[in-house]
C-alpha cells in the first residue's frame, strides 16, 4: 500500500520534470535567500556584540564630567576630576567590584632604532590585564612594586611590536623611546583583534603612575574601568558607584556630578537594537522573495489543477478511495517542498559560506531562519498542492472528469 | 443482474425543477449487449453515470449483483466500481505522460498485489484487447485514437468487471476507427461479458444484441436487435 503511493507519487513527480522543476526551483530561492540575508545579519549582529563584549565582560566606564566654567559646558569626558585616589575607594569599599582599572591614555610617537610609529600609550595598573580581558603572550605585565616605582618599564601590544620590531621579534628586554625617555619593554599582551576605536593590540601599556609623572605632568586619570563580578550586579554597583564618588567629591546635587558613569550592557542593547534593525531590514527582504517564491509555488500548484483534476476524476471513476487520492496529492506536495527545502537550505549555507569567505563578513547561520524559511514555503507548497486536490476529490468522478 | 425500479433523477430546486430521468424501470441480464439510444439531453447519460455507480437516483433502487447500489457510501462506491464496473469513455481518458502499462494498471493500485502481478494481469489483458505486445511501453500520447481506446477497452476488463460501461465510445473515432472498437466490443460480449453502450447513432447502437431508446427522461422503446 505505502509502496504503491511511494511508487505514484514519484511516477507522477517525474512525469512531469517541468512543473517539478519550476515548484522545488521556486522553494529553493525562497529558502535559500531568506537562510542567507538572515545569516548576514546575525553575523553582523554577532560580531558587533562579541566587539563590544571583547573590551570586557561586565564592565562599568567612569569618565570625568564635563568641565564647567561659568555655565559653559565643554562636555563629558574633557574634564579632570578623576584620581586615583576614586579609583582605590571603589577597588576598596565595594565586594562585587572584580577588577578596577584606572588609566590615562594618549597617543604619542614612539621610536626605537631605526624604526618610529604613533600609538595609543596607556597608563595603568595590573588590573587592566582582568578588566578588559587582556592576556600576555610573553614576558610580564608590570607589578605593583613597579607601579609605586614609577619604573619605566613597558608592555606593547602585538600590532605596535609588528611596526617596531618586525613581525614575530620577541620584544622583552628591548628599548622604545617615548618623550625623549626610554622604557624597557618587560611582555606583549596576546592578539585580541580589533575593536573598533581603541585596538588592544595597537597599545603601549606602562605603570598608570609613571604615565603621571613623566607624561601628563598632573594626577587626574581619562577613565577608570570597574569589572564586576555578575552580571546581575552591575545596576547595584553602578548606582553604589555614583553615590560613593559624589561623596568623594563633595558633591550634594547629582545632577552637577563631575563625572559620568557609563555601564557596557547598555551599550550592548544599543548596538544590538541597531543590528536587529538591520536583521530585520534583510530579513524583509528575504521575506520578499520568500512571498515572489511562495506565489511562485502557488502558481504551479493551482495551474495545474485542471489537468490534475481529471486525472483525480478518472482515478476516482476506475475505483481509487477518496483517502488514497488525498494521500497521494499531500505526499506529492511533500516530496516536492521537502526536497526543495533540503536544496534551499544547504544553498542557503553555501552562500553564506561563500558571503563570509569572499566577502569577509561574518555570517551565521541560524536554526530559527532555517524554520522560518522552510515552514513558509512547505506551508505555502502543501496548501496549494494539497487543498485543490482535496476539493477534487470530493467532486463526483463525473464533474471532476468534464473540468475545463 | 441489473435491476432499475422506478429511477428517478432530479436535477435543481423546487422551481427550477428538471427531470433527467422519469421513473424508469428494466433489466439487464448477464450476458447481454445492449445499447442506450437517444438525442442529447434525453437522459442517457444520467442514466449511464447511475449504473456506473457514479451517481446516485433521487428515488428509485438500482440493485447490481442484488446488491442495492443507490444505498452505497462513497467508500463502497469506489470499490464496486473498482471490481464490478469498467467504463470507457469518450475521451479515452488515459493518463498522458503514462506508459500504456501504467495505465492499465491504474484501478489495481492500492490493492494490495505486487507491481510483477499487476504488470503481468495488465499485459494480459493488453493482449486479450487486442493490443501488440511492442506498444505496451509507449506512452499513452504517442497512440492512434483506436489503440488509446483498446488500452481503455483493456483498462476496463482488468478487473474483471461484471458489465463494462462504454459512453461514446467512438464519439472521437472515425469510421472506420469506430467499426474496428465497435468489433471489439463484440468480441468481447461473445466471450461472455455484459457491455452496456451509450450513444446517440443508430449505427454504433446496431452492433448491440438490445436497443433501449430514451428521450425525455423515458425508455419510449426496448427492442431486441436481429442485426
Amino acid at each position: 500500500m505505502f509502496l504503491d503511493l511511494l511508487r505514484e507519487t514519484i511516477w507522477s513527480l517525474m512525469g512531469n520534470k517541468v512543473r517539478s522543476g519550476l515548484t522545488i526551483l521556486g522553494i529553493v530561492i525562497g529558502i535559500a535567500s531568506v537562510i542567507t540575508m538572515v545569516s548576514i545579519g546575525q553575523g553582523a549582529q554577532k560580531s558587533i556584540s562579541d566587539n563590544i563584549e571583547s573590551i570586557g565582560s561586565n564592565l562599568i566606564i567612569v569618565r570625568p564630567g564635563a568641565q564647567r566654567s561659568g555655565g559653559i559646558s565643554s562636555g563629558s569626558g574633557s574634564g579632570e576630576s578623576l584620581t586615583l585616589e576614586d579609583a582605590n575607594i571603589i577597588k576598596g569599599q565595594l565586594q562585587e567590584v572584580k577588577a578596577v582599572a584606572p588609566e590615562i591614555s594618549k597617543r604619542y610617537q614612539i621610536t626605537t632604532k631605526g624604526n618610529n610609529t604613533n600609538t595609543q600609550v596607556i597608563g595603568t595598573v595590573e588590573d587592566y590585564l582582568t578588566a578588559r580581558n587582556i592576556k600576555m603572550e610573553s614576558g610580564s605585565f608590570f607589578s605593583d612594586q613597579q607601579i609605586k616605582s614609577s619604573a619605566k618599564v613597558a608592555v606593547i601590544g602585538p600590532t605596535t611590536r609588528d611596526d617596531l620590531f618586525g613581525i614575530d621579534v620577541d620584544p622583552t628586554g628591548q628599548f622604545i623611546r617615548l618623550k625623549n625617555m626610554e622604557f624597557q619593554i618587560i611582555g606583549m599582551t596576546q592578539t585580541k583583534g580589533g575593536s573598533g576605536f581603541s585596538n588592544p593590540d595597537d597599545a603601549v601599556y606602562i605603570p598608570i603612575t609613571s604615565a603621571q609623572h613623566y607624561l601628563s605632568g598632573d594626577d587626574f586619570v581619562s577613565m577608570i574601568s570597574v569589572a564586576v563580578t555578575e552580571p546581575s550586579y552591575m545596576t547595584s554597583v553602578q548606582e553604589e558607584i555614583n553615590t560613593l564618588l559624589l561623596r568623594q567629591h563633595n558633591i550634594s546635587d547629582s545632577t552637577q556630578a563631575d563625572f559620568s558613569l557609563m555601564n557596557q550592557n547598555d551599550i550592548i542593547s544599543t548596538a544590538t537594537s541597531i543590528t536587529t534593525t538591520l536583521t530585520m531590514l534583510l530579513a524583509s527582504i528575504a521575506g520578499i522573495s520568500l512571498l515572489v517564491g511562495g506565489i511562485g509555488i502557488m502558481n504551479m500548484m493551482l495551474t495545474t489543477v485542471t489537468e490534475r483534476t481529471r486525472e483525480i476524476g478518472l482515478r476516482k471513476a476506475v475505483g481509487v478511495r477518496k483517502i488514497y487520492i488525498n494521500l497521494q496529492f499531500l505526499a506529492e506536495a511533500v516530496v516536492l517542498t521537502f526536497f526543495g527545502g533540503a536544496v534551499g537550505i544547504f544553498l542557503g549555507w553555501l552562500a553564506s559560506l561563500a558571503v563570509a569567505k569572499f566577502a569577509n563578513m561574518t555570517t551565521e547561520v541560524s536554526l530559527s531562519s532555517i524554520f522560518l524559511a522552510f515552514g513558509v514555503s512547505a506551508g505555502v507548497g502543501i496548501i496549494f498542492g494539497f487543498y485543490p486536490a482535496r476539493k477534487a476529490a470530493a467532486m463526483s468522478p463525473i464533474d471532476a472528469l468534464r473540468y475545463e | 443482474m441489473i435491476e432499475c425500479n422506478n429511477l428517478t433523477k432530479i436535477y435543481g430546486s423546487d422551481d427550477t425543477k428538471t427531470y433527467a430521468l422519469k421513473d424508469v424501470s428494466f433489466r439487464i441480464e448477464k450476458g447481454e449487449f445492449v445499447s442506450i439510444i437517444g438525442p442529447s439531453g434525453s437522459g442517457k447519460s444520467t442514466l449511464m453515470h447511475i449504473l456506473g455507480a457514479l451517481d446516485n437516483p433521487t428515488s428509485g433502487k438500482y440493485f447490481l449483483d442484488g446488491k442495492e447500489v443507490s444505498a452505497l457510501n462513497d467508500n463502497e462506491l469506489s470499490d464496486l466500481r473498482r471490481n464490478k464496473i469498467g467504463f470507457v469513455f469518450q475521451s479515452f481518458n488515459l493518463l498522458p505522460r503514462a506508459t500504456v502499462l501504467r495505465n492499465v494498471m491504474l484501478p489495481l493500485i492500492y490493492c494490495g498485489l505486487s507491481q510483477a502481478e499487476k504488470e503481468k494481469k495488465a499485459r494480459a489483458v493488453l493482449l486479450y484487447a487486442g493490443m501488440e505486445e511492442s506498444k505496451l511501453q509507449n506512452l499513452s500520447n504517442q497512440l492512434s485514437g483506436g489503440q488509446m481506446q483498446r488500452v481503455a477497452i483493456a483498462r476496463a476488463l482488468i478487473n474483471n468487471p461484471a458489465i463494462i460501461l462504454a459512453d461514446e465510445p467512438t464519439g472521437n473515432l472515425d469510421t472506420k476507427t469506430s467499426q474496428l472498437v465497435m468489433e471489439a466490443f463484440r468480441e468481447l460480449n461473445q466471450k461472455g461479458h455484459t457491455i452496456i453502450l451509450i450513444t446517440h447513432e443508430m449505427d454504433v447502437a446496431n452492433y448491440a444484441n438490445r436497443i433501449i431508446h430514451v428521450r425525455d427522461g423515458m425508455i419510449v422503446r426496448d427492442e431486441k436487435n436481429n442485426h
